[in-house]
């Protein structure tokens, strides 16, 4: 008897090393239905590629990963860092922890795989600090889009989209004279308020001088960004009353129980609007925001490799996996964002994918700020208040102030 | 017999039970707050800052940004007036509970369980049922929560904007109101059980002396049984108001800072510019702001406790 319990823990124990030899840990704040799916489905190419490494997958939920990236920070700080970790591409990694070089660069690797020139070149300088690639790409989801409900706007009367700022305000007025809600915001989270502003300021300031705001040949000072609050501010006339109580999933659910007729948001609604059962382009639509046409605000989920990553063999092959063709159209069209890579098979992405992956192609590339590439952490926070302030205020001098502020303190 | 002097073996052995408990004490209470201090007056206002560990003393100078923030003021203004009606109705709904379960109807076990119940629940949970009772939805039309409840009742006029309002009327923003309900549902059942101890603790013959000299049983509450338990009043009051000073879990699952951070509380402010901003600097200071209000009501409290110990 004893000497089978010895045996037993002395074969627990051998277990528990041979696993320890072959460990992935990924972490990630992908927990929703659809994502979490996307996620397995990339788990599902690494087992087949490495059947004997185990992977953890360490999640955090909540959206746009405010509160993973708060415990990511924590273990990085602590010196106990995952094999490899959700990022959005910019900013978000190269401040944070390229700066202080907590991670590895990975030019090396894509240039023995031979993939160097599979991806655009403006989406990896997004993801380059000093000529050094940081991060790959897993997918692009689009963040200037707006989605419509193909019932009201017929309903109403609207024959052709509006494309320009005038034609967009005279069609909520409609909307709104029939009785829907024209605009839905959900900005309980700040961050969806931030995201309208931001695509608004794209438009009025164009991609050239846009992307010239984060490498200083454009100002804050621009009268754009004013503009843009004046357009923003209008705008708030046609949301619902009550976007400080939802979240973007309720905004965009808004849509599809008739209430409301467009919705802003990035093209994870469009994800979100099919697992409700609406079919792209026979119950919705969508559009580029007015004047943004030509304009890719790109919001691109990255996986890196920190230094002193426990399980770094594994980890160079994660990134292997997910950087090729098989890896991307596993992960993609479940995600329901486009791939990174322009190599990939558009046949397995539906209509509205098809398109965003044909203006991917050709239109200016320009980073978020809401969703962390485009500045620093400290500047999104602050222009999240200012937003949040300036609805309630409608202060337009007051908040292109503070902007500029901002702006001056954190970039 | 004296070890060393003036130490006995007696203390020597109480001292080295109790040496884990202070070391650990010291270390993870006192070093930290040691240490959150130290951060407060630094420049670590960002993550390459604070991994350089390139300690700069600034003074004063997060402290005197924060005050002059109007986000931060706003915080201040939500708390004093959450504090003040948390605890005020926690405590009068608390005492009513406790004297009508007290009276020993039948079936007041049962209540005094339900009242007691929701204690047990978490803030989170609370949070988030209470902000789908209170989302006002897009009412007159498509009413939500309490807002379709009155809607039904026919009593539209009562329909409310609820904490998604941005009035404010000294000060008070009144979207605070339904954040204040949530809390005191969840910790007036508690104060309850408080005074409810504090009643069965209230000597019989005190009530029977008071009865026997012709006392009603208003003049009995009044004189003899609240009198006697003020000391309940003054622990809970502390209670529920550490808790308060330090309120995030609720407030950030129920509304989070709201429009023009009209729910926004200090705890809020503190983990957005810790973990989202980097700005460690500033939410240290924050942290030892919250930590010198606690202390404020704390330390009277446990200098008046310590002392009826001793004197006793």
């Amino acid at each position: 008897m004893k000497k089978l319990l010895v045996l037993s823990v002395f074969l627990l124990a051998g277990l528990m090393v041979l696993s320890a030899s072959g460990k992935l840990e990924i972490f990630s704040w992908w927990t929703a239905g659809g994502e979490e799916d996307a996620l397995f489905a990339l788990y599902d190419v690494f087992h087949e590629n490495y059947p004997d490494v185990e992977i953890i997958n360490a999640t955090v939920a909540g959206g746009a990963g405010t509160n993973a990236k708060a415990v990511l920070k924590t273990r990085m700080l602590g010196g106990n860092p995952p094999d490899s970790f959700q990022v959005h591409a910019g900013a978000e990694l190269n401040d944070t922890y390229v700066v202080t070089g907590l991670m590895e660069p990975i030019t090396p690797f894509l240039k023995e795989w031979g993939i160097m020139d599979k991806f655009p070149k403006d989406v990896l300088d997004i993801c380059s600090y000093e000529g050094e690639v940081y991060s790959v790409p897993v997918n692009i989801h689009r963040g200037n889009v707006m989605f419509y409900s193909k019932e009201i706007i017929e309903d109403v009367g609207i024959e052709t989209i509006p494309t320009t700022w005038p034609e967009f305000i005279d069609a909520l007025k409609k909307i709104e004279d029939a009785g829907y809600i024209p605009l839905s915001l959900g900005d309980k989270n700040k961050w969806t308020a931030t995201h309208l502003f931001e695509s608004v300021l794209l438009g009025l300031l164009g991609p050239y001088q846009y992307n010239g705001l984060w490498d200083g040949r454009v100002s804050f000072e621009n009268e754009g960004v004013k503009k843009a609050l004046e357009v923003f501010k209008e705008l708030m006339n046609y949301v619902n009353e009550d976007h400080s109580a939802l979240a973007w999933q309720d905004a965009t659910r808004l849509l599809y129980e008739k209430q409301a007729a467009f919705n802003v948001m990035g093209d994870w609604a469009e994800g979100y609007l099919k697992t409700l059962g609406w079919k792209p382009e026979e119950n919705f639509g969508w559009m580029a925001l007015p004047s943004t046409r030509g304009s890719f605000m790109i919001v691109s989920d990255t996986f890196g490799l920190p230094k002193n990553a426990p399980n770094r063999s594994n980890a160079i092959r994660w990134l292997k996996v997910i950087s090729s063709v098989e890896g991307q159209d596993a992960f993609n069209p479940i995600k329901g964002s486009i791939p990174a890579r322009i190599d990939a098979n558009p046949e397995l992405y539906d209509v509205y994918l098809r398109w965003s992956m044909e203006d991917f192609k050709t239109n200016a590339l320009c980073p978020s700020i809401a969703h962390g590439s485009a500045a620093p952490e400290a500047f999104a926070t602050a222009l999240n208040d200012i937003i949040n302030r300036f609805i309630a205020t409608g202060n337009v001098d007051e908040a292109w102030n503070s902007i500029i502020e901002a702006a001056e303190e954190n970039l | 017999m004296p070890i060393i002097k003036g130490i006995t073996k007696k203390k020597l052995l109480g001292l080295i039970i109790l040496s884990p408990t202070i070391v650990a004490l010291g270390i993870f209470v006192y070093i930290f707050i040691g240490w959150t201090t130290r951060v407060s007056f630094s420049n670590w206002n960002s993550f390459t800052a604070l991994l350089k560990g390139e300690y700069k003393f600034v003074g004063f100078s997060n402290y005197l940004k924060l005050f002059s923030d109007p986000r931060f003021q706003t915080d201040l203004w939500n708390t004093l007036y959450f504090t003040i009606f948390f605890i005020g109705g926690c405590l009068t709904i608390g005492i009513i509970l406790a004297l009508l379960i007290d009276r020993g109807l039948k079936g007041s076990r049962i209540f005094q369980n339900i009242f007691l119940f929701p204690m047990a629940v978490s803030f989170v949970v609370t949070g988030t049922v209470w902000s789908w009772i209170f989302a006002p939805g897009n009412f007159p039309k498509n009413p939500q929560g309490l807002n379709l409840l009155l809607g039904l009742f026919g009593l539209e006029s009562l329909q409310w904007k609820w904490y998604t309002s941005t009035f404010s009327i000294f000060n008070f923003n009144v979207a605070l109101i339904p954040v204040i309900i949530a809390a005191i549902w969840q910790l007036s059942g508690y104060t309850m059980a408080m005074y409810l101890a504090g009643l069965r603790g209230i000597p019989e013959q005190l009530i029977e002396a008071a009865k026997v000299d012709g006392a009603t049983d208003w003049q009995v509450l009044w004189k003899v049984k609240l009198p006697m338990l003020r000391p309940i009043t003054l622990s809970a009051m502390i209670i529920l108001g550490h808790m308060s000073l330090k309120i995030f879990a609720l407030v950030y699952s129920m509304t989070g800072s709201g429009p023009n951070n009209v729910t926004d509380v200090p705890a809020i402010y503190m983990f957005e510019s810790t973990f989202r901003s980097n700005k460690y600097a500033t939410g240290s200071a924050i942290a030892i702001i919250m930590l010198i209000m606690v202390a404020v009501i704390m330390i009277p409290y446990l200098y008046y406790a310590l002392r009826r110990e001793v004197t006793r």
